[in-house]
């Protein structure tokens, strides 16, 4: 290790957000599918959400004041990491079960893992954050891990 | 949809412009401030690109339409591996498709390399798509 990520930093790899709970509308399906460019009925109509809907409902919702001076909200389950500069991240996503008008559902985001690696031009950071959305079953309906790298 | 998949074969490709209209409302729909997409001065002057950018999962977003098109009712996505590598800018067109990789008769898995590409047919946003499919019995 070339102890780029102190272990305070490291000791932030479980961190586990406050559960968000939500409800799916017929109208901010409609709105997302519109704004998507979408031209399925079912979609347009809001009776079934289109799957990537999970980002609309549980993009974090912040007060004016603390976004960041660019227009980004802060995530919170993230600690200050010593290199800054985001580069292209991934997504990897499993859809369990359809979205409808009127479901609830919660999301849980926790961050799973920090490591670093060489890069060509320097060392990069990883990082992987789990977001789990579940519906009032106790049911899966999304997993989603994002892997961000910083540079 | 469509026939049933054969490796190697590529579905109907479809093409995305998105304008300010589109991008405002979009951003506004997940209430996502960021200033890239809609200040000009600041995505071009403090951030140095050429011009308002594409939201990244926007261009997510056309990765699933392109292979939910073709699938229709026959079938629905069960997963997406994708990454954005390269940004595109409002007023830009870019191409949406994909091609099958692989399938299996027996449980109706279906899985689709797809992208979205701009008109110098750089790959913005790779991705792998798993979909299965409702199998008549």
């Amino acid at each position: 290790m070339s102890g780029l990520l102190s272990e305070d930093v490291l000791s932030h790899i479980g961190t586990q957000s406050a559960p968000r709970r939500e409800i799916a509308t017929r109208r901010d399906i409609r709105k997302y599918a519109i704004a998507t460019d979408n031209r399925q009925a079912k979609y347009l109509d809001g009776d079934v959400a289109p799957p990537l809907f999970h980002l609309h409902l549980f993009w974090d919702v912040v007060p004016l004041d603390k976004l960041s001076p660019d227009g980004v909200s802060i995530d919170s389950l993230l600690p200050k990491f010593p290199l800054e500069k985001a580069m292209a991240g991934g997504l990897d996503i499993t859809y369990h079960k359809p979205i409808k008008p009127g479901d609830w559902l919660t999301a849980t985001r926790t961050l799973t893992d920090i490591y670093e690696k060489a890069g060509r031009s320097g060392p990069l950071i990883f990082y992987e954050v789990l977001m789990e959305v579940r519906d009032d079953y106790d049911e899966l309906v999304v997993t989603e891990k994002t892997t961000r790298i910083l540079r | 949809m469509s026939p049933a998949p054969v490796v190697g074969m590529a579905i109907p490709e479809r093409q995305h412009c998105c304008d300010e209209v589109q991008l405002m409302l979009y951003n506004a729909s997940l209430w996502n401030g960021h200033r890239i997409h809609f200040d000009m001065p600041y995505s071009t002057e403090v951030e140095g690109y050429p011009g308002l950018v594409v939201a990244g999962p926007l261009m997510g977003d056309w990765l699933h339409q392109v292979v939910d098109e073709w699938l229709g009712d026959a079938g629905m996505i069960t997963g997406i591996e994708y990454s954005n590598r390269i940004a595109a800018y409002v007023g830009e067109t870019v191409t949406a498709g994909g091609t099958v990789t692989a399938y299996d008769e027996g449980t109706g898995q279906v899985t689709l390399e797809v992208f979205v590409k701009n008109a110098c047919d750089e790959v913005l946003t790779p991705g792998v798509i798993t979909a299965r499919l409702m199998l008549a019995s």
